[in-house]
C-alpha cells in the first residue's frame, strides 16, 4: 500500500500565463472546491512537492527556472500543464520568445487543456495526475529507472469551445 | 514504581505519535470547517508523513540528517522525562537543546529561506522561553518540588493559584504549537513569503521526521497543560484531558482568526505577558505559600 497518491502536495509555477489560469487553480483551494479534500495542500517548496502545475507557455527566460524546479522537487514527481498555453504555447505559439508548451522543457504527465482550464478540469487533471504518481512509485519500488518517456495524454477533454483557436 | 515509571514511558513513546497525528488531523478538519470547507481526513496527517517516508531522499549538506536526527531523540527524550515523572526543568532544557539542534540543522543548509526561518525561530524561543521558566518555577513554589511524579500526587490543583502562569503558558503555546499569529518560523499554512521557513530544505524522511517529533511535542506540551489540573483524583484527571482539549481547540480557533504578526509583536507581548502574568503570579504565590 502506497500513500503517496493520498497526500499529493503541490507547486504552482506560472511560466508567461495572462493568470487566467493561474487564479483558476487558485480557485481550487477556495471553499467552493476545496482540494484539500484530496489532501491536496499548495506548498510554496519544490522540495516538498510531488505535483506541479505549470500554467502558460515556456519561454527563452524561464525554462532555466522551470528546469530548476522540476529537478528540486524529490521523486516520484508528476508534471500537470494546465491550460491550452502550457500545453501547447496556444494563442502564444508563435511569439518570437515561446519555445512552446511545458513538454518542450520537461516531461508532462497530464495536460489539462482549455482558457482558462475550469477548475473542474484542474482538479480532474490532478487526480489523474495521482495515478501517474501512483505508477512512477510502484516503478522506483521496483528499481525501474523512470520509465522511457512516453506520457500518457490523459487530457480530458474540457468542453473546448473557447480554447480551439491556435 | 520503576514497573509503572517504564509502563508510562512505553506508553509515551508508542501512543504520542498515534495521539499527535489525531490532533493535527483534528486541527485541518475543524480548520476547514471554521473556513466553510470540508476538510481531508482525520487521518490525513499521517498519510502525509507516510507520503514523506515514501519519497526520493534528497539532502543539501549530509550533516543536516544528523542535526535533525538529534533533534528528534532530544524531543523524545524530554517528553520521556516528563512522563517518568521527572523534573521539569530538565525537560525544558532538553526542549530548548531539541530546538537549538533544529536551527543550527536549518543553518546548515546554507539556504537564505532556510536561514531567515532560523532566525526567526531563534527570537520565538528567546519569546517563550521566561514564560516555560516561570511556569516551573510556580510549579515549584507551590507544590515544593519540580518533579512531575510529586506535582501530579498534589493535593490540591495547581490551577487557581496559578492562574495568570497558566495564562501566559497558554499565550506561548500558540507559539511552540506554530499557529498564528506567531508561525513565523515555519507553519503548516500556504504562508509563502519565506517559502517554508525553518524546513525549506528537507524533505522527504527528514521532514517526516520533523512532523513526528512536533507530535511528540505537542503532546508533551499538553501534558504540562494538563498538570495545572492534576490533584491525585480521577476528577482532576478527567478535567485536566478536557482542559487539554479545549486548549487545543482554543489554539485552533485563534490559528483561523489572526494573520501571521511581525516577529516584534511576538516578542514584545511574550514578553509583557510573562512580565504582567508570570511574575504578578509568582509575587502573589510568595506572599501567600
Amino acid at each position: 500500500m502506497s500513500y503517496i497518491a493520498k497526500s499529493p502536495w503541490v507547486i504552482h509555477y506560472d511560466g508567461s500565463s495572462c493568470n487566467g489560469c493561474d487564479i483558476e487553480v487558485l480557485a481550487c483551494l477556495t471553499p467552493m472546491y476545496d482540494v484539500e479534500r484530496f489532501g491536496i495542500i499548495n506548498t510554496g517548496n519544490p522540495k516538498h512537492a510531488d505535483v506541479f502545475l505549470v500554467t502558460g507557455s515556456v519561454n527563452e527566460q524561464n525554462k532555466e527556472v522551470v528546469k530548476q524546479i522540476y529537478e528540486q522537487m524529490p521523486e516520484p514527481k508528476v508534471v500537470v500543464a494546465v491550460g491550452i498555453c502550457a500545453c501547447s504555447g496556444g494563442v502564444f505559439k508563435q511569439c518570437y520568445n515561446i519555445l512552446g508548451g511545458v513538454d518542450t522543457v520537461i516531461p508532462v504527465d497530464v495536460y489539462v487543456p482549455g482558457c482558462a482550464a475550469r477548475p473542474e478540469a484542474i482538479i480532474d487533471g490532478v487526480v489523474k495526475g495521482l495515478a501517474v504518481l501512483q505508477e512512477k512509485r510502484d516503478n522506483m519500488v521496483k528499481g525501474i529507472d523512470a520509465p522511457a518517456e512516453e506520457p500518457e495524454a490523459a487530457a480530458e477533454e474540457e468542453k473546448t469551445e473557447e480554447g480551439g483557436e491556435n | 514504581m520503576i514497573i509503572k515509571m517504564i509502563i508510562s514511558i512505553i506508553a509515551y513513546l508508542i501512543l504520542a505519535p498515534f495521539v499527535g497525528g489525531i490532533l493535527a488531523g483534528l486541527d485541518r478538519k475543524v480548520s476547514a470547517r471554521m473556513q466553510g470547507r470540508v476538510g481531508p481526513s482525520i487521518l490525513q496527517p499521517f498519510y502525509d508523513v507516510l507520503k514523506l517516508f515514501e519519497k526520493e531522499p534528497i539532502t543539501v549538506t549530509k550533516v543536516q540528517d544528523f542535526y535533525v536526527m538529534i533533534f528528534v531523540i532530544f524531543v523524545i527524550a524530554s517528553g520521556v522525562i516528563f512522563f517518568a515523572g521527572g523534573d521539569l526543568l530538565l525537560v525544558i532544557f532538553v526542549l530548548t537543546v531539541a530546538s537549538a539542534f533544529l536551527i543550527i540543522a536549518a543553518y546548515s543548509s546554507n539556504s537564505p529561506y532556510a536561514q531567515v526561518g532560523a532566525e526567526r525561530e531563534l527570537l520565538q524561543m528567546m519569546a517563550y522561553e521566561p514564560m516555560v521558566l516561570m511556569t516551573c518555577i510556580g510549579f515549584y513554589m507551590y507544590c515544593g518540588s519540580f518533579a512531575v511524579r510529586d506535582i501530579i500526587v498534589g493535593t490540591s490543583m495547581p490551577f487557581l493559584p496559578l492562574i495568570g502562569i497558566f495564562i501566559g503558558f497558554l499565550f506561548i503555546l500558540t507559539i511552540k504549537f506554530r499557529k498564528s499569529p506567531f508561525d513565523l518560523s515555519m507553519s503548516h499554512h500556504a504562508h509563502q513569503e519565506l517559502v517554508k521557513g525553518l524546513t525549506t530544505e528537507f524533505s522527504g524522511k527528514t521532514l517526516g521526521l520533523i512532523e513526528i517529533s512536533h507530535w511528540y511535542e505537542n503532546v508533551m506540551l499538553l501534558g504540562f497543560v494538563f498538570l495545572f489540573f492534576a490533584n491525585g483524583t480521577v476528577w482532576g484527571a478527567i478535567i485536566g484531558v478536557l482542559v487539554c482539549i479545549v486548549t487545543y481547540f482554543f489554539e485552533v480557533l485563534i490559528d483561523n482568526s489572526f494573520a501571521r504578526m511581525k516577529w516584534q509583536f511576538a516578542f514584545k507581548s511574550a514578553w509583557i505577558v510573562a512580565l504582567v502574568f508570570g511574575v504578578i503570579n509568582i509575587f502573589v504565590l510568595y506572599l501567600i505559600v
